[in-house]
């Protein structure tokens, strides 16, 4: 197989938002970027421990709750990776691997594939390029990403409002009128907190914020969200200079 | 002529008795603690060991797991303290009523996989590079990492397959935590406090002051337990014959509550990570069509047991828009093996389990539990509106177990089995 020449994230077929917040879609690219996001999966280092070949058995699907709900298969995953078909596996990134519960119960696989880990590898590169499907199914999931990444919990007690949980019911507005009390009212004393699920040191948060920088996630963040992207780097750049973690390099 | 072919033929197996189902160390997947060993032999990291005292139990192929009992590190969940945090604080309660001392620690973030899982804005070495600074984090206070969520002890098996298989990962990982001043550090076993509790689960029943004999439950076994990195898991031959976990299962049965099956055990919760956030409508589809709902034609079960975060959030959380919608009156309720064992011990229900954050209606369970839940939700609200008259005020441990439990209303009684076991 032919290596892709790559043009990058901001090559054709990529998204971009609309001034309303929209995204849209793009131009179709040619086979070479599709082929270079192909190559790109399959260069993740997990990516041989994920991929055995396909008895087409159906197992996988059978047990999948995903594929209950939507037009989805773990099985045409595994087999369109198996088979390197580039031109499916980009229209898969730009779609139906968002559909994927992520509860791995296709790991039941007599061939012992992980069709749920070759998802999880194929949305990291989506998100990476700035894929329209990435940022079309994380459109309202900009604070989650926010919190988990600033405070080092993910859903916080002040994250529980009414507008945000309608569907949970009448505890939703509850527990947000009544949260400052309820938060302290329960023994541990790491628990009282209402911005973060519990109470992080600055020093534990400081050493996140290393690993987020070190390891390139910050990059993936601008790819999707530009805005955040500047929030968060306000937020950590700070504290890494005042811990002295050197930002450059 | 033939071709002379060499292919190892194993013997034919032993013979089984006739519906008898067994597996075998032989069909384990790779013996990952081993290279674990080898790997710190090597130089390559530490091993931090499980400390005594530790029960050993039994994983799906027959190998043998640590428990520590005690001298733990616990690895919050971020979705229970957040908004279950009873399940917290359930698990802290069984601690220290079993006077099992504990590290609840200030130098932990959340590992960060429900946002992975959700939206994959990371990377293996962001996430192993979490994974370990924790890891190291609890070694450095001399305590073992005992894990709250069933995702994140799932995804630390992940992460610790991902180490030992790939060098590359192993030295940028270290060198990160090298900046930090910490080592790569990687405990024996990766332990779920689910695993404890089903190792405790006989001294709990033996201080068990509520007769559970008439409550039926049902179990939803959390697929991040046992289908990520499926070896360590706890399996037991005398629970549905070694062919699902046992680690609910078998504290239930140890309460001497009763266990209905279901048909959709198997199925998954519908919690999705991403979808659980932005785009219920299939998270609540699927855990009222394909759990809650066969629970109740099947099973009628008074309370459904999970051991995980999203299981119980999602089951939970997910009746609400059902009942509203298809005009249904009866929940189940949904609540963690822990706070299950708890109330069993007499925890107070808000002041320890915290019941008010739940949504599905788990008033009627503890009635036939026989808890008094309108003096106790009287007594929390007594509570409150001392917290509110002084701002700086919090509740203590001491206030948690202020209320004695022969105190848990006029139907309490005593457990058969506690009665047996009195004096021991």
């Amino acid at each position: 197989m032919a290596t892709g020449t790559g043009t990058g994230a901001s090559s054709a077929g990529l998204a971009r938002a609309t001034s309303g917040g929209r995204v849209e879609r793009g131009a179709e690219p040619p086979f070479e970027e599709k082929l270079r996001l192909f190559n790109e999966v399959k260069a993740d280092l997990r990516f041989s421990d994920y991929l055995y070949g396909c008895y087409e058995c159906g197992i996988c699907v059978a047990v999948c709750p995903s594929a209950r709900f939507y037009d989805f298969s773990p099985r045409r995953i595994a087999q369109a990776v198996a088979r390197e078909d580039v031109e499916l596996v980009y229209e898969q990134m730009n779609g139906e691997v968002w559909e994927c519960s992520q509860c791995f119960s296709c790991l039941v696989c007599p061939r012992k594939n992980n069709p749920g880990g070759i998802i999880t590898i194929m949305r990291e590169v989506a998100v990476k390029n700035g894929l329209h499907s990435a940022k079309e199914a994380l459109e309202g999931y900009s604070r989650i990403i926010y919190k988990i990444m600033s405070t080092g919990t993910q859903v916080s007690p002040d994250m529980i409002r009414p507008d945000a949980f309608p569907d949970w019911g009448p505890t939703a507005k509850e527990t947000a009128d009544n949260l400052e009390v309820w938060r302290r009212a329960m023994p541990p004393d790491t628990m009282h907190t209402t911005s973060s699920s519990w109470e992080v040191d600055d020093k534990t948060l400081t050493e996140l914020y290393l690993i987020w920088h070190l390891t390139g996630v910050l990059d993936m963040i601008k790819t999707l969200d530009e805005s955040l992207h500047m929030i968060l780097v306000d937020v950590m750049e700070e504290k890494l200079e005042e811990a002295g973690y050197p930002l450059s390099g | 002529m033939p071709i002379p072919i060499n292919i190892p033929v194993k013997g034919p197996a032993a013979p089984t008795k006739k519906g008898e189902f067994r597996r075998t160390p032989d069909d384990a997947p790779e013996d990952l603690k081993a290279k674990m060993l080898e790997l710190e032999a090597k130089g390559e990291w530490i091993v931090q060991r499980v400390p005594e005292p530790y029960v050993e139990v039994q994983t799906k192929y027959g190998k043998p797991k640590k428990i520590p009992l005690q001298h733990t590190w616990h690895h919050k969940s971020c979705g229970q303290c957040g908004h279950i945090p009873g399940y917290s604080t359930s698990i802290f309660w069984l601690h220290r009523k079993l006077g099992l001392e504990y590290n609840d620690p200030r130098d932990q973030t959340s590992c960060t996989a429900w946002n992975y899982y959700a939206s994959a804005t990371s990377n293996s070495a962001a996430q192993a590079g979490v994974a370990m600074r924790n890891f190291a984090a609890a070694y450095e206070t001399g305590y073992f990492p005992q894990i709250h969520c069933a995702t994140s002890y799932g995804h630390y098996k992940e992460v610790r397959s991902e180490l030992i298989h790939h060098k590359e990962l192993r030295d940028q990982v270290r060198e990160i935590l090298k900046k930090m001043g910490k080592p790569l550090v990687i405990p024996e076993e990766i332990v779920h406090y689910s695993e404890w509790v089903y190792a405790v689960r006989h001294e709990i029943a033996k201080r068990q002051v509520l007769d559970l004999s008439q409550i039926t439950v049902t179990v939803h076994p959390a697929c991040h337990y046992y289908k990520l990195v499926s070896e360590d898991a706890i399996y037991d031959p005398d629970v549905y014959g070694g062919q699902r976990t046992a680690i609910v299962t078998g504290v239930v049965e140890a309460l001497g509550a009763k266990v209905a099956d279901y048909s959709t055990w198997f199925d998954c919760c519908g919690f999705g990570f991403r979808h659980i956030l932005v785009q219920r409508d299939f998270t609540r589809s699927f855990a009222v069509q394909r759990k809650i709902e066969v629970m109740r034609d099947e099973a009628n079960p008074d309370v459904t047991l999970t051991h995980d975060t999203g299981c119980v959030t999602t089951l939970d959380k997910s009746q609400f828009a059902a009942q509203a919608h298809k005009g249904v009156t009866a929940a189940i309720p949904v609540l963690s093996e822990a706070q299950f064992a708890a109330l069993a011990m007499g925890a107070h229900p808000y002041r320890v389990c915290q019941l008010h954050w739940h949504s599905a209606d788990y008033h009627p369970l503890l009635e036939k539990m026989g808890i008094d839940w309108r003096e106790r939700w009287r007594e929390f609200e007594d509570d409150l509106e001392r917290l509110k008259k002084d701002p700086g005020a919090v509740m203590t441990w001491d206030d948690a177990d202020a209320a004695p439990t022969q105190a848990f209303g006029a139907g309490t009684r005593p457990h058969p089995a506690h009665l047996a076991h009195g004096g021991r």
